[in-house]
């Protein structure tokens, strides 16, 4: 469990260098092919330092620019913005055909425990149900939902809620 | 030295029953007498009743496994005087400001000086050590006005379980008194909770119902939710993250052992017992679909109960087990519904302003509570028939109600607002005597147990 929280309070932090999620996304850096970058180091030798393995966690925050996306208040509805992030992420995941991720349900405390669980299981099915179809494979994506268990941000008010209602797409590292 | 109390048997254990015998009423209580000492709880608002509850003396101060007879005496006064304190309906002269009582007087009181305590009723007796190892806890109830004996009761134990003889005695006391069932000889599974809002460490804990016995079931390492007691108090339901896979178990508590329920790969959540023990009622979560479902409590497949849409979750057994309450949001928004309990007949029940949800069914049977959600989030109890619902509580946040076993007293959690500290608190079933429940850490998901036996 404390893996997890790890993992997700990595992955926060970059988002945040990242951009936040509302911004237009940057301009993608060119594939790797046409990359004029030096090919990265092998994984096992060289430092981490600034060079981002391609399929990973890293990359895929990169490209896509957020791992997110948010709901209004007891909906599992995908906005515009939504579909936007996760038409990215669905090309993303093409990308890297051997790629599993996990993607996470969650809640505002504002709910009651049980409806959250369940709630967050919608949010979770509702980004995986868009990404099968855009093509991504069901069982390179699995779900989980968190409820109110573990929100991003700590307050109690609209805004902190709002960035509790979110559906995570976990890349592993 | 007898005092011609007849009491039999012997508990050896923590769910072994605490047997007792109530000898024939006293044959000189005065017609009409009986209605003196009574506590008016129909009203809804009471004035407690004055009682006094002096230290019990014991025949020989003797060692014990527990402490010496005469600081246990002292110590089982302690106990029946917070829990009829804590019950809001008794308002207790403590040891410390009455006369020690001698062991002769137990069955002897000295009237005058009780009348001159103001007290109404008096609560005396003693505690002795058996020569086979045992204790016995002798209590006895006199009304002050009238002098007369209105019941009396012996307990005999081990001296580990001597916190049960002075609950079952406190007991004694309150339903003799109120006409209410009993409820001081139980416990509560809960949550435990630590850590910061973003990553709370969560603990499967229990104590007893007055927080003594306090102990920790699991290690914190992964999410516990809402625990369930059996029937029988020898296992509790609960979910569990266990390997990042949110599922119910039963956690055996004498073995310390899980096991899983069902062994599928959805989500199960939201576990309780029927009544009788023999199935477990849960949610399940497929494809972003929850439905209740039910299996046998030792495994197996499980029966499919309802099959709507909507997210239909949270349901509680009646105690006759022919009736699940449950909540469900098919018609827009979460409300309680009633069905058979093999999924049949399902009707909903609530038609208020705003949303309820985690509906329990009282013990009594003719009440179910719920957390109802409005501007802020609420404690109601409902009728079966959705009719004289009644908000108790108006926290920021107070949700997930449970029972005590006689129906009188709600337990439920309440979440400080920016902190998201939680704590367990309590409430008379008239809305009075709101209060804290002490924990060692904040608190969460309270499941109180059926009356030990």
């Amino acid at each position: 469990m404390a893996h997890i929280s790890t993992k997700l309070i990595v992955a926060a932090a970059l988002v945040v260098t990242a951009g936040c999620a509302k911004k237009k996304p940057e301009v993608l850096p060119p594939a790797p092919a046409a990359s004029t970058e030096a090919p990265p180091p092998a994984p096992s030798t060289g430092p981490v330092g600034n060079t981002v393995v391609p399929g990973s966690r890293a990359d895929f925050l990169q490209k896509v620019g957020s791992d997110r996306v948010l709901f209004g208040t007891d909906s599992y509805e995908l906005d515009g913005e939504a579909t936007a992030i996760l038409d990215r992420q669905a090309q993303w995941l093409a990308q890297y055909a051997n790629v599993t991720v996990t993607i996470e349900g969650h809640c505002d405390e504002r709910g009651t425990r049980e409806y959250n669980l369940a709630l967050g299981d919608r949010r979770a099915n509702a980004s995986k149900n868009y990404l099968v179809g855009k093509g991504i494979s069901a069982s390179r994506l699995s779900t989980i939902s968190y409820g109110k268990e573990r929100p991003e941000a700590m307050g109690s008010d609209e805004a902190a809620w709002a960035q509790n209602r979110r559906a995570v797409t976990v890349v592993p590292n | 030295m007898r005092l011609g109390l007849a009491f039999l048997f012997l508990s050896v254990g923590l769910t072994a029953p605490v047997l007792a015998q109530t000898p024939p009423p006293p044959s000189t209580a005065p017609a009409g007498e009986q209605g003196r000492v009574v506590v008016d709880i129909v009203g809804g608002i009471s004035s407690p009743m004055p009682i006094a509850i002096p230290n019990m003396p014991t025949p020989a101060n003797t060692a014990t496994a527990a402490g010496d007879t005469t600081a246990l005496g002292a110590r089982v006064s302690e106990v029946i005087t917070n829990d009829l304190r804590n019950s809001g309906l008794f308002s207790p002269l403590g040891a410390n400001a009455l006369r020690p009582v001698a062991y002769n007087q137990v069955t002897a009181p000295e009237f005058p000086y009780w009348v001159s305590t103001g007290a109404q009723a008096l609560v005396q007796g003693f505690v002795q050590a058996n020569g086979d190892g045992t204790l016995t806890v002798g209590c006895y109830l006199y009304d002050v006005f009238a002098q007369t004996e209105l019941t009396r009761q012996g307990f005999v134990v081990q001296p580990a379980f001597w916190r049960r003889a002075a609950h079952k005695c406190a007991d004694t006391i309150y339903t003799r008194l109120t006409g209410e069932g009993p409820y001081f000889d139980s416990r509560v599974a809960y949550v435990s909770e630590t850590g910061p809002k973003n990553n709370r460490t969560k603990r499967l804990a229990v104590m007893d119902q007055d927080g003594a016995n306090h102990r920790f079931l699991t290690n914190g390492q992964t999410i516990v939710l809402t625990p369930r007691f059996a029937p029988n108090q020898q296992t509790i339901t609960y979910m569990s993250y266990t390997n990042n896979r949110p599922r119910i178990y039963v956690y055996d508590i004498g073995s310390g052992k899980q096991r899983l329920v069902v062994d599928q790969p959805n989500m199960t959540f939201a576990p309780r017992f029927s009544p009788d023990g023999r199935y477990i009622v849960f949610s399940m979560a497929v494809g972003g679909n929850t439905d209740v479902y039910r299996v046998s409590a030792s495994g197996g497949s499980p029966q499919r109960l309802t099959t709507a849409p909507g997210i239909d979750t949270g349901a509680s057994y009646s105690p006759d087990g022919s009736k699940i309450v449950f909540e469900s949001d098919r018609s827009g928004t979460q409300q309680l519904y009633v069905m058979n309990a093999d999924g049949s007949g399902q009707n909903r029940i609530s038609f208020g302003g705003g949303r309820y949800a985690t509906p329990v069914w009282s013990p009594r049977g003719d009440l179910i509570a719920f957390t109802k959600m409005g501007g802020g989030f609420a404690v109601g109890t409902i009728a079966p028939d959705g009719s004289g619902e009644k908000i108790l509580t108006n926290g920021w946040q107070d949700e997930g109600p449970s029972w005590s076993p006689n129906g009188r007293v709600i337990m439920f959690f309440r979440t400080g607002q920016g902190s998201g500290k939680a704590d367990l608190w309590s409430v008379d079933l008239t809305g009075v005597n709101e209060r804290r429940i002490p924990t060692p850490l904040d608190g969460s998901d309270p499941a109180w147990s059926p009356l030990l036996p």
